[in-house]
């Protein structure tokens, strides 16, 4: 079993208030509000996967963070089932769930339909990237540090789970918060992985 | 609407109810294939071109499958309201 | 929420044992555990035409309806009316668990992790005819929010259980991942007893959402026939609960069943549709095994997820034949029985899964006529009494959530 000490932050990507951040970078900040936002985010990052334009914004934010973090990532070192998604958010699905039910009044819409359920953003990552490990999605109140270092924790070091994206996706009301982390247990270089620098990090913007 | 008419309408309103917002009306060729190869739609697009019939012109499928030969391109399904039209019509 | 979880002082409890003490459900065969095991072995299904729900679709397509108005549910959980539904089946279903379990929660260290998919969506649509009368009437975004998270936490207080709570939002895998991160915490020496599992009502939003997907069967859904139409929705709710060696050598009758095995991964392919050839669900099938230290030879049922659509029957199906290669174990659907329950389904085929050991029974998959021309086996049609071992239990998602769970008798080491 590997030490603990040995699983580190490799990448963290934020987006709120109208900016993102790569680790402490800042990499776009739009004037945009909702959607508008959302796709000048598109063109500024270059994230050039048309796929993106279907997605609910709860997907968007969420493939938008993903698209950051994993920048840099060398998906190739580890197999598909070696990499683990574990999200969390206070709102669920709710901006689609409005969006489907008003469609519903006259033609209920089968492509709003598919985003009322808060874990098809972790079917978006795993789809665009291939990802195929173990997944999990709670919805809690805030960001729970403890608890997100803990699960993902016992996926490092019981399960053959190598890498894992874990965090806060959550979208209401047109306001955007994503928080991603990339957690790895290969690497040397990064921030040690506890539930206090989880808890920094997610709350430093 | 003649059918000319008809397929350039449809171009635009394929793109605007799949959001396929990186497509113009031109890049989609009246006989390409819409699925797969083709424009890359899946099988919710299918389900959203079954809306878009049913919204649009008044046409409603029984099922799902026969969305497989109605939308095998645009010509298709220019061809396909057609009938249907002219079959009302009457 | 965790303040059990904070500490890394306690070891895991390497390897051991996680007893299932406890069983509790309410589908549309039965408003408990005894209705549901004696429709089950006599075969009786709970689809019918629609009669509590409200709907457009009440003509056309049939549902397998908890047979309870609300106000007798809210008697039976002990909690007002005016709740919703999915609170009400939450609260019905895991109080008849933890009395099954006979367990006091006040010894031990108790945790409750449930699931849901629409959470308080049938109060939100009642809701939402008000307000387009007289948009006066209140704020829409304050109900519409469903609160997957406050059914639970409606359940939790009526259990009396405060050391640990959580919801699962994973789709139609949801309650299966709620058990086994129940086992995961007490296998990691953090909780003592989990009451573990999901609870879905029946409401427009899925029907109709469902239907869009044009994957409802307007007659009884037939699983794994290869003239299958689709799923017939249901409601319902499943617990299990599930204790570590130290608590079940407390309790009077010894329990008989364990979770021995349990797996997810993501298939990877699309929002809502499995790959042809399953992979994530293989992945979920080979990790539940694996984990258990079984071989495919060593089970002797599988609870299918078998929701009776197109593309889950052949990926699920497809998958069993690559895993199982020509030792094929008997499976059945007992979504035949109970509709498809979404965010129920895991944790109400649990305890399906756990009464087939205990009683050595084996339930058919009703209505199959015609086997699939894809694969080389066909379900179990008739009620089968015999030993029952080990059982899978499969779940699998939209959004690619695929799940298993393996389920074993206990043999004393």
């Amino acid at each position: 079993m590997p030490e603990e000490s040995s699983v580190h932050i490799t990448s963290t990507a934020l987006i709120r208030n109208n900016k993102v951040w790569e680790g402490e970078t800042l990499l776009f900040e739009g004037d945009g509000q909702g959607m508008d936002f959302l796709h000048s985010l598109y063109e500024n990052l270059d994230i050039n996967y048309p796929k993106f334009f279907k997605m609910d914004a709860l997907c968007k934010s969420g493939t938008a963070a993903a698209h950051v973090l994993l920048k840099n990532f060398e998906k190739e070192q580890y197999k598909p089932e070696e990499v683990g998604i574990v999200l969390s958010n206070k709102n669920g699905s709710i901006e689609a769930d409005i969006n489907y039910y008003e469609s519903s009044k006259t033609f209920p819409s089968p492509s709003l339909f598919v985003y009322t359920l808060p874990n098809i953003v972790i079917g978006e990552i795993s789809i665009r990237y291939g990802f195929k490990g173990e997944n999990a999605f709670f919805v809690s109140e805030k960001f729970n540090a403890h608890w997100m270092y803990f699960y993902v924790n016992n996926l490092m070091q019981a399960h053959p789970i190598k890498a894992c994206i874990c965090g806060w996706v959550d979208v209401v009301d047109e306001e955007y918060d994503a928080c991603l982390f990339l957690v790895e247990q290969k690497s040397e270089n990064g921030i040690n992985f506890t539930a206090g620098n989880l808890d920094i990090l997610y709350n430093r913007a | 609407m003649d059918r000319n008419e008809l397929i350039q309408q449809l171009k635009e309103q394929i793109i605007k109810q799949l959001n396929l917002a990186d497509k113009k009306p031109e890049d989609i060729k009246d006989d390409d294939p819409l699925f797969v190869e083709g424009l890359g739609l899946d099988s919710i697009d299918a389900l959203e071109l079954i809306v878009l019939l049913q919204q649009e012109y008044n046409i409603k499928l029984k099922n799902a499958e026969e969305g497989q030969t109605i939308f095998r391109s645009v010509s298709t399904m220019a061809d396909y309201i057609l009938e249907q039209q002219a079959g009302s019509a009457n | 929420m965790d303040d059990q979880l904070q500490s890394n002082e306690i070891p895991p409890l390497k390897g051991e044992a996680v007893f299932i003490a406890g069983l509790g459900v309410i589908s549309a065969i039965g408003n408990n555990v005894a209705e549901s095991l004696n429709a089950l072995t006599s075969g009786n299904a709970g689809i019918e035409a629609m009669k509590h729900l409200n709907s457009i679709h009440k003509e056309e397509l049939p549902v397998a309806e908890v047979k309870l108005t609300n106000e007798a549910l809210a008697d039976l959980a002990q909690l007002p009316s005016r709740i919703s539904r999915t609170a009400l089946l939450s609260t019905v279903a895991a109080k008849e668990a933890l009395d099954n379990s006979g367990i006091d929660i006040t010894r031990w260290r108790t945790g409750f992790i449930s699931a849901n998919s629409v959470g308080g969506m049938d109060k939100t649509e009642d809701f939402f005819e008000d307000f387009l009368q007289n948009p006066n009437a209140g704020h829409l975004r304050s109900v519409v929010n469903h609160e997957c998270g406050a059914v639970t936490e409606i359940t939790a207080d009526a259990l009396g259980i405060k050391d640990f709570v959580t919801t699962v939002s994973t789709a139609c895998s949801s309650s299966a991942n709620s058990i086994f991160l129940g086992a995961r915490l007490i296998r990691q020496n953090r909780l003592d007893v989990v009451i573990a599992g999901g609870a879905d009502a029946l409401t427009r939003f899925t029907l109709n959402g469902f239907n869009t997907l044009m994957i409802l069967d307007n007659q009884y859904c037939q699983p794994f026939d290869d003239n299958r139409r689709g799923l017939n929705l249901g409601e319902g709710a499943g617990y299990v609960v599930l204790v570590s060696e130290k608590v079940a050598a407390t309790l009077a009758e010894a329990p008989s069943v364990t979770i021995s095995g349990w797996a997810n991964a993501n298939d990877a392919h699309h929002q809502t549709a499995s790959s042809p050839e399953g992979k994530g669900n293989l992945l979920a099938m080979k990790g539940a095994l694996q984990k258990a230290g079984l071989q495919p030879a060593d089970i002797d049922y599988i609870n299918l997820h078998g929701t009776g659509t197109n593309n889950n029957d052949i990926a699920e199906g497809t998958a069993i034949k690559t895993l199982f290669d020509g030792n094929y174990p008997s499976m059945s659907s007992t979504k035949s029985f109970t509709g498809h329950t979404l965010g129920a389904s895991g944790g109400i085929e649990a305890v399906f899964s756990a009464l087939a050991i205990q009683e050595g029974v084996i339930f058919p998959n009703l209505r199959f006529d015609t086997p699939m021309k894809e694969l080389p086996f066909r379900p179990v049609t008739e009620l089968q009494k015999t030993a029952v071992k080990n059982v899978m239990s499969n779940s699998f998602g939209f959004g690619g959530n695929c799940s298993s769970l393996v389920f074993s008798k206990y043999i004393a080491r």
